[in-house]
């Protein structure tokens, strides 16, 4: 149903010549689809009306709140995702790392800290991990799909041991939790406000345009430059924080820290998310508001056939079917655009 | 540019650079006058584009010295390179086809909404149009993407942003390879009026010696790693040239050590 929305030619060109003015309505509409997240709204839309008329409890409270809790998380990691991915990387341990984070924090409070001294101390470990896969990577020259790899099994062997593989309950210290993601709609806000603010660093400041030359031309902007391993390093370490942070923010929402939570799971989600929303894997192109709208539409799609009573196993081979839909209308809107530039 | 002429801006002196087995320069030793522009020639593999990326700082000799204004400096990177007024233009260009011109022209040297760490978009736009405009650069518009320009128009984008910021000495590396008749007169032209209007000096690489003789002031033939031959270009021809290219070829075919490096 999505392809049928997309695959009409979007812009309807009149038989009879209208040779001065078109409508501005058609102006507007050529305007909306000549960015490139429009593709993503406009299934994002047509997914919730399917959803809303199949089931009235789509659009309640009570779901809408569920559904902001599937986004959040994992919208927040795709953020990161996307900076590497436009630089031309990829991590694949950021699901562990999120594992990871809580419980340095937990241990951190445990050990007599404040529970903010020991988010902090989570986020730099995060952050120290980062640094180790962007140095691998760099100077190493290990492709990051092998070195993160490698990094997967490690965090995930680490989080094991020094949780002895039990889940513990999330440390209280009232209102901190409450801001930090326990508070109804407090994930998806900082989830919201990470989009903006790494979507202006994108799009806004000199990181952000280094990484896209980075991505883009790797040799050449290293030739006008552009510290390009500076910058690969960097968005490793962001991505990973940005992990780290969604998976205390979830620590804090479900009150407990399991030392199996996120994995790859969350992890092929916020790429998945990142692709969908028209972050290309050979670097170079992507936008993080990109990312949020498909991780939405992935989320969208999960708690709709959730609703239905879908199984997760139909799910998994719909959610297949989607990203290889969304990927093909994704290249064949760019070909498009291109062509009518000209 | 008669009165500065004995005034040296670069000069290099046994400059050496190995990578593994490959020596691409054994010994080169040159100089580049204030005001002149210096063509360079010699084979695929003769060393030139390696010379070039030492002189901006890219890549570090092994041995050999380097006096930029007469004084002996050593190139640590691209952006010391660049203090000192040297601009490369590369022969890959070094564009970045997702950046819209403007964002290309001002790569590393972007401005910003001060205090805010925020990129000054609509100054970069700005500046960029009107400088390509006074350079007679055609193109669309500043915001189209690099991808979407011709060979011609990328070449004069990336000669623009070189000379953009105040650039003394312009090392451009083939900057008329794979480019039509039309194309080729116009960056021959964006040179010309490069020469008449600045003080800046360029060192140009290119394979065409009958351009090379038309704009450049002298030339120089890198073969093997080594400067065989040093003349102005009223005193050279294209026929001198090709026949020494040609004797070491067949010199080199008899005793081939190293095999002809393709690009
Ligand atoms: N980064 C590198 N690593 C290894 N070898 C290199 C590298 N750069 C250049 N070379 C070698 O050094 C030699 C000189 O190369 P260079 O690119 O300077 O030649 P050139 O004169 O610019 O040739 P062309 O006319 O084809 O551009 C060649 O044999 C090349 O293979
Ligand atoms: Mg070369």
């Amino acid at each position: 149903m999505a392809e049928n929305v997309l695959s009409a030619p979007p812009v309807q060109t009149e038989p009879e010549p209208t040779p001065e003015r078109p409508n501005p309505w058609l102006r507007v509409a050529r305007l909306f689809l000549r960015q490139r997240e429009a593709s993503i709204v406009v299934v994002a839309i047509a997914l919730i009306i399917y959803f809303q008329f199949s089931n009235q409890a789509f659009l309640s409270t009570q779901n809408i709140r569920t559904l902001s809790q599937f986004v959040a998380a994992t919208a927040i990691i795709s953020a990161g995702e996307v900076m590497l991915l436009i630089c031309g990387e990829i991590d694949l341990s950021v699901g562990q790392v999120y594992a990871l984070a809580p419980f340095i924090m937990y241990f951190a409070n445990q050990a007599g800290l404040p529970l903010l001294v020991g988010l902090i101390l989570g986020l730099i470990v995060c952050a120290l991990v980062g640094l180790f896969n962007g140095l691998i990577t760099v100077m190493l020259k290990v492709p990051s799909f092998i070195t993160t790899l490698g990094t997967l099994f490690l965090i995930n062997g680490l989080t094991l041991t020094i949780s002895q593989g039990f889940p513990v309950l999330t440390p209280s210290e009232g209102l901190i939790n409450e801001i930090l993601g326990h508070a109804s709609y407090s994930e998806i806000i900082w989830a919201i406000a990470i989009t903006v603010v790494m979507q202006i660093v994108l799009s806004w400041t000199r990181w952000g345009l280094h990484t896209v030359a980075t991505g883009g031309n790797l040799l050449g902007a290293s030739e006008v430059g552009v510290n390009v391993a500076r910058i690969k390093i960097g968005n490793f370490m962001l991505c990973s924080v940005l992990g780290g942070f969604a998976g205390i923010l979830e620590a804090f929402r479900i009150t407990s820290i399991d030392p199996l939570a996120g994995g790859t799971d969350i992890m092929f989600m916020a790429v998945a998310g990142a692709v969908i929303g028209g972050t290309a894997l050979t670097g170079g192109l992507g936008t993080i508001v990109g990312a949020f709208l498909g991780t939405l539409v992935l989320s969208i799609l999960r708690d709709g056939f959730t609703l239905l009573g879908v199984s997760a196993f139909t799910f998994d081979i719909i959610l297949g079917a989607a990203i290889l839909v969304a990927m093909i209308l994704n290249v064949r809107l760019r070909l498009w655009r291109e062509a009518g530039r000209e | 540019m008669s009165e500065s002429a004995t005034t040296e801006v670069i000069r290099t002196e046994g400059l050496v650079k190995r990578f593994g087995a490959v020596t691409a320069l054994n010994g080169v030793s040159l100089y580049l006058r204030q005001g002149e522009v210096l063509g360079l020639v010699g084979d695929n593999g003769a060393g030139k584009s390696t010379l070039i990326k030492i002189l901006t700082g890219f890549l570090q000799p092994d041995e050999g010295r380097i006096f930029i204004d007469g004084r002996e400096v050593r190139l640590r990177s691209v952006s010391h390179a660049r203090s000192l007024g040297i601009e490369t233009v590369y022969q890959d260009l070094a564009l970045v086809n997702e950046l819209s011109v403007y964002h290309n022209m001002f790569l590393k040297r972007e401005t910003l909404l001060n205090p805010l760490p925020l990129l000054n978009n609509w100054r970069m736009r700005r500046l960029a149009r009107e400088y390509l405009q006074s350079m007679g650069v055609n193109i669309p518009s500043v915001d189209t993407e690099v991808a979407q320009l011709s060979g011609g128009q990328r070449q004069s984008i990336a000669i623009a942003r070189a000379v953009y910021s105040q650039a003394r000495i312009l090392l451009l590396d083939e900057p008329l390879a794979a480019m039509g008749a039309k194309e080729g007169s116009l960056i021959m032209n964006l040179i010309r009026t490069l020469k008449s209007e600045s003080q800046v000096s360029i060192i140009m690489i290119a394979h065409n010696y009958a351009q090379v003789l038309e704009i450049c002031d002298r030339v120089n033939l890198l073969q093997h790693g080594r400067i065989a031959l040093d003349k102005p270009a009223g005193q050279t021809s294209v026929e001198e040239l090709t026949e020494l290219v040609m004797r070491e070829y067949r010199a080199g075919a008899n005793q081939r050590q190293q095999p002809l490096a393709g690009r």
